[in-house]
């Protein structure tokens, strides 16, 4: 019997070994392609150290892989190949052999192995990526960039405790070095995820989660300046279009735009025009000023408030989907629920009784909201 | 009462099976019911998949996008697999231990109208409001939130369903261990029989958590508790763990049956015993032990903290050990056999390259720090599929087209058999092979659209083409088994042939009392021992005698649609109608009030005489 095997094994290796590399080959060359999707948002394409170390776990993953699938697609062929019923055998009763120990005992023991090869940097990993002393009490490293990201549906809040500021939708981080955050959700369970940048953890409603990113500033070049993040965890309707964008800026023009958030937070906002005058009046009268704050010092409570405005003028989209433009505003304002089903702005105010021109107020006013020059 | 067929009206047929206790009737109820609710499934996954075909979609709205994508998962785990599974147990379990039928008939009813009623209520919630739209998983911070009924009907269908589940796994785990024929040991049971009773050991400890989960979010939703809302005290994190305690462990009550169908295919088609038999138990067992201690890798984002991420990441990856060997026990027993390839081995075949896949990316899911990137995105949604199309529906596919001569008599249309394989194999492979690399690329699973801008198209159209393939594929079969039933001719008791287990021993389709005689069992492949000595039949353990059976009674249905009727006043309750209580009361009575009268009616069944089994000897040439 055995000799019988390898006997096919033999043949089988001489037969298919050219076949065999080229497949290993072609896996390889497949996973480099695979460096595939777009670069703001792929997770094939890793901008920072945890993407990095999980993308290189990948690889190994998919190497150890391909080995086993490579052994079995051998011996599934041979077999389906060689062991045909022919013409002539149809009366034909093969020998009915009950097992071998020496054939299981090899594919009991390699797999083990193969799996401790994974397992090891597993581990290693899981540890690492949950390495959070720097932001603990205790241990604390005054350098250390923290974010507070409260998820709300269908919205992200980015608060810096350190500095007593508050933005939304948009996180602003410094490159090449671990910021640190802590995760909470206000109203269900959501999931933050930036697949460039590293995996995702959950926004729970019960307790803080904590784990850190690094950000990559050559990557984020290559990506334009701009990563976006995803809700992964189902949270209602709008949960396909619950995302955040991720501009990350090199540790000094970092600094500049904190100082800039904490300098305006004393500064009154003054209306550019008439019409953004007339603007915020609106502002005011529909009640916007109720859920949104415009002084980025200002945390509302959760859950029931929206996002802070102080710096919506600095944004990149509106409502984290549309083009950032005065069009995609005035259509947000005019009927939300058609942007986004199910998002809890929609009732709060007269939205069928604003008049184009107010909407036009309405949105040079949010559009000179602005932190930057 | 004699077995000869009789031409009965339609209304006799139907009062036949609504109140039928035989295993083999009741398996037809539910692969009837689980044929239909796969088919309700596979329309609201092909509406998702049109959907997503492309980018900023309006084919249906963001709320009924949810809905259908949590029906899609409920109803093809808990209303299709799980049903369909079960109906092949009751088909062919009994028959390979060498049974007349399972150990207690009466509830193998009430399991099947439990599971029915079950299902009729979750999928009323479609015209009663709005479906539940939280996800199969239900997380508890999100059903809390979610208005209207929908989770009431999710709450309220799953728990008397999955009674029906848990009544099932019992009464089979009591047939295996005491209704096994003279000479049928453990070790020489058939493989299928050994996936079911792994599989029933696994429904047996893996529902009451889903239970008690289902019961404490009915207490929230219904009755104003807090036990997950975390203002007031409660805490979330609990339902994940209840719902996953049930919820891996439910993985392998679906594939381990799988597993069980393969290995009697492969053995059968390429006319050798199964290699490695005593491993490939060991295996099962093991596989069933581990599938309870890895349910929190579905939790590796939950932030349980890296030990216990690194303790379940390792965990999980043991699994994939066992179910190496079988996959390389199934290689060696085509080796050196002398394969034929009729349509259930083609779907075998096949299963071993697609489930490889599925396979692999457990291991790749299992690892931790990479799961942080699949979790919740088409990764994991192209894994499950393969795992579950590729693993659970090939063989229930495989086993339709297997077993539906001993089921029916008739063999279903080979050269159709193969033209539904290969569309649905490419089909499939077209769907979620592509998933794969859209979840690498950043698309989280659960989305009812995407942008355009993300790279995202092309995988998404490919995909949706490969659902159309799946489709037709399902149409063509439900032609050949039109077709089969009008025009096929009836067959022998071993139609392929090749028979190595009890089941092919007996007719086709089998008499009501299975065998005649009940076998005496000298080995593994207890036919094929036979057989091997030059005899055609089993030799008889007893001498021929009165045969008891148990009655037929309605009352399996009257007590499943009792709780039926019940679960409308619990799903109306907090909208403070007036006649929700009386509702729940009447309900109760019913459910109450007849197994009462099953209870106080004494019901000794009847015997079927020795002479009339003479006579049917020559009629339908029982064999054994």
């Amino acid at each position: 019997m055995q000799k019988k095997l390898k006997e096919g094994f033999d043949q089988a290796m001489k037969k298919w070994l050219p076949n065999l590399r080229l497949l290993a080959l072609f896996s390889f060359m497949a996973l480099l392609l695979a460096g595939c999707g777009e670069p703001f948002v792929s997770a094939l394409q890793p901008a920072g150290e945890v993407a990095k170390m999980q993308f290189d776990l990948m690889i190994l993953a998919t190497l150890i892989m391909v080995i086993v699938i490579a052994v079995v697609t051998v011996i599934f062929i041979i077999t389906l190949v060689k062991f045909r019923r022919k013409k002539g055998e149809e009366n034909k009763i093969p020998k009915q052999v009950e097992g071998n120990h020496t054939l299981e005992v090899i594919w009991t023991v390699i797999p083990i192995l193969l799996l401790l090869v994974l397992a090891i940097p597993t581990v290693s990993a899981t540890f690492e990526l949950a390495d959070v002393k720097a932001m603990e009490p205790d241990t604390r490293d005054e350098d250390a960039v923290v974010v507070k990201v409260t998820a709300n549906l269908y919205w992200w809040e980015f608060e810096y405790p350190d500095h007593e500021i508050v933005t939304g939708q948009e996180l602003v981080v410094p490159t090449d070095e671990k910021v640190y955050f802590e995760l909470i959700a206000s109203d269900v369970k959501h999931s933050f995820w930036i697949p460039a940048v590293g995996g995702k953890l959950d926004n729970n409603t019960d307790n803080v989660n904590k784990f850190w990113l690094e950000f990559d500033s050559e990557k984020t070049e290559e990506a334009g300046g701009l990563f976006y993040g995803k809700c992964a965890e189902l949270c209602g309707p709008s949960h396909a279009l619950m995302d955040f964008k991720v501009k990350p800026l090199p540790r000094a023009e970092f600094d500049q735009w904190v100082d800039k958030m904490v300098a305006a937070k004393d500064a009154e906002h003054v209306p550019a025009s008439d019409v953004a005058k007339a603007g915020e009046e609106l502002f005011t009268s529909n009640g916007c000023i109720a859920c949104h704050a415009v002084n980025p010092g200002e945390v509302r409570p959760k859950p029931g408030t929206g996002p802070n405005l102080a710096n919506f003028g600095d944004r990149s989209t509106i409502a984290g989907i549309l083009e950032f433009d005065k069009e995609n505003l005035k259509k947000w304002l005019k009927d939300p629920e058609d942007v986004k089903p199910g998002n809890l702005m929609t009732d709060t105010y007269d939205h069928d009784g604003l008049s184009d021109q107010d909407l036009d107020a309405l949105a040079e006013y949010l559009m000179g909201l602005k932190i930057e020059e | 009462m004699s077995t000869v067929a009789q031409k009965k009206g339609f209304g006799a047929v139907l009062w036949d099976y609504l109140t039928t206790v035989d295993h083999k009737k009741i398996a037809k109820l539910y692969i009837m019911a689980g044929g239909f609710f796969f088919l309700l499934g596979g329309i609201e996954a092909l509406l998702i998949r049109i959907q997503l075909a492309v980018p900023d979609s309006n084919f249906v709205s963001a709320g009924f996008f949810n809905e259908l994508l949590t029906m899609h998962g409920t109803t093809m785990i808990f209303l299709a697999a799980m049903p369909l599974l079960l109906g092949f147990m009751n088909a062919v379990m009994p028959i390979q231990i060498g049974a007349r039928d399972v150990a207690f008939p009466f509830l193998n009813a009430l399991g099947f109208w439990l599971f029915f009623f079950g299902g009729l209520f979750l999928n009323l919630s479609w015209f009663l409001g709005g479906a539940p739209d939280a996800g199969w998983t239900s997380y508890a911070s999100l059903s809390l939130h979610s208005e209207g009924h929908g989770i009431d009907f999710y709450v309220l269908g799953l728990q008397i369903a999955g009674l029906g589940t848990l009544i099932g796994g019992i009464n089979f785990l009591a047939t295996i261990i005491t209704m096994r024929a003279p000479g049928m040991t453990y070790m020489r049971m058939p493989l299928f029989t050994w996936t079911t009773f792994v599989a029933s050991a696994l429904i047996l400890f893996a529902f009451p958590p889903l239970t008690v989960g289902l019961l404490l979010l009915m207490f929230d939703r219904i009755f104003g508790t807090a036990i997950f809302d975390p203002a007031l005290g409660g805490n979330t994190i609990i339902w994940e763990h209840f719902f996953w305690i049930f919820g891996h462990p439910e993985v392998y009550i679906l594939i381990l049956p799988a597993f069980g169908i393969f290995s009697e295919i492969f053995s059968t088609f390429s006319r050798k015993r199964l290699f490695g038999y005593s491993s490939m138990v060991f295996a099962t067992v093991l596989i069933g032990f581990l599938g309870f201690m890895v349910w929190a890798h579905h939790m590796f984002t939950t932030g349980l903290g890296p030990i216990a991420n690194s303790i379940f990441a390792v965990a999980t990856m043991a699994i994939a050990v066992p179910t190496g060997i079988k996959i390389f026990n199934w290689l060696f027993t085509m080796w050196g056999g002398s394969l034929t390839f009729p349509t259930p081995m083609m779907y075998a075949v096949a299963f071993i390259p697609s489930f490889i896949m599925g396979g692999v990316t457990g291991v790749m899911l299992g690892s931790a720090p990479q799961d942080y990137q699949y979790h919740d995105t088409y990764f994991v949604v192209a894994h499950f599929h393969y795992v579950i199309v590729g693993g659970v529906v090939f063989a229930v596919l495989a086993g339709t087209h297997y077993w539906w001569p001993k089921m029916f008599g008739k063999m279903l249309n080979d050269t159709l058999g193969k033209v539904t394989f290969w569309l649905f194999l490419i089909g499939f492979h077209l769907t979620f092979f592509i998933q794969h690399f859209l979840g690498l690329m950043g698309m989280p699973r659960r989305v009812f659209t995407f942008l355009p801008n993300h790279g995202w198209e092309l995988g998404n159209m490919i995909s949706s083409i490969g659902a159309a393939f799946m489709a037709v594929a399902v149409l063509i079969m439900l032609y050949n088994i039109v077709v089969t039933s009008v025009k096929g001719e009836y067959v022998s008791a071993d139609p392929w042939g090749d028979g190595r287990t009890l089941e092919w021993a007996v007719a086709s389709p089998p008499a009501e009392y299975n065998f005649k005689q009940l076998p005496l069992v000298r080995g593994l492949d207890a036919l094929w021992v036979e057989k091997m000595q030059g005899k055609k039949e089993m030799t008889p353990a007893e001498p021929l005698g009165d045969i008891h059976m148990p009655n037929s009674s309605i009352l399996p249905l009257i007590i499943s649609f009792g709780l039926f009727v019940a679960a409308f006043g619990f799903l109306y309750h907090p909208d403070g109608v007036s006649w929700s209580v009386p509702v729940m009361i009447i309900g109760g009575i019913i459910t109450f009030g007849s197994m009462t009268l099953r209870s106080i009616i004494d019901d000794h069944g009847y015997h079927i005489h020795k002479e009339d089994l003479m006579d049917d000897d020559d009629k339908k040439g029982v064999e054994a």
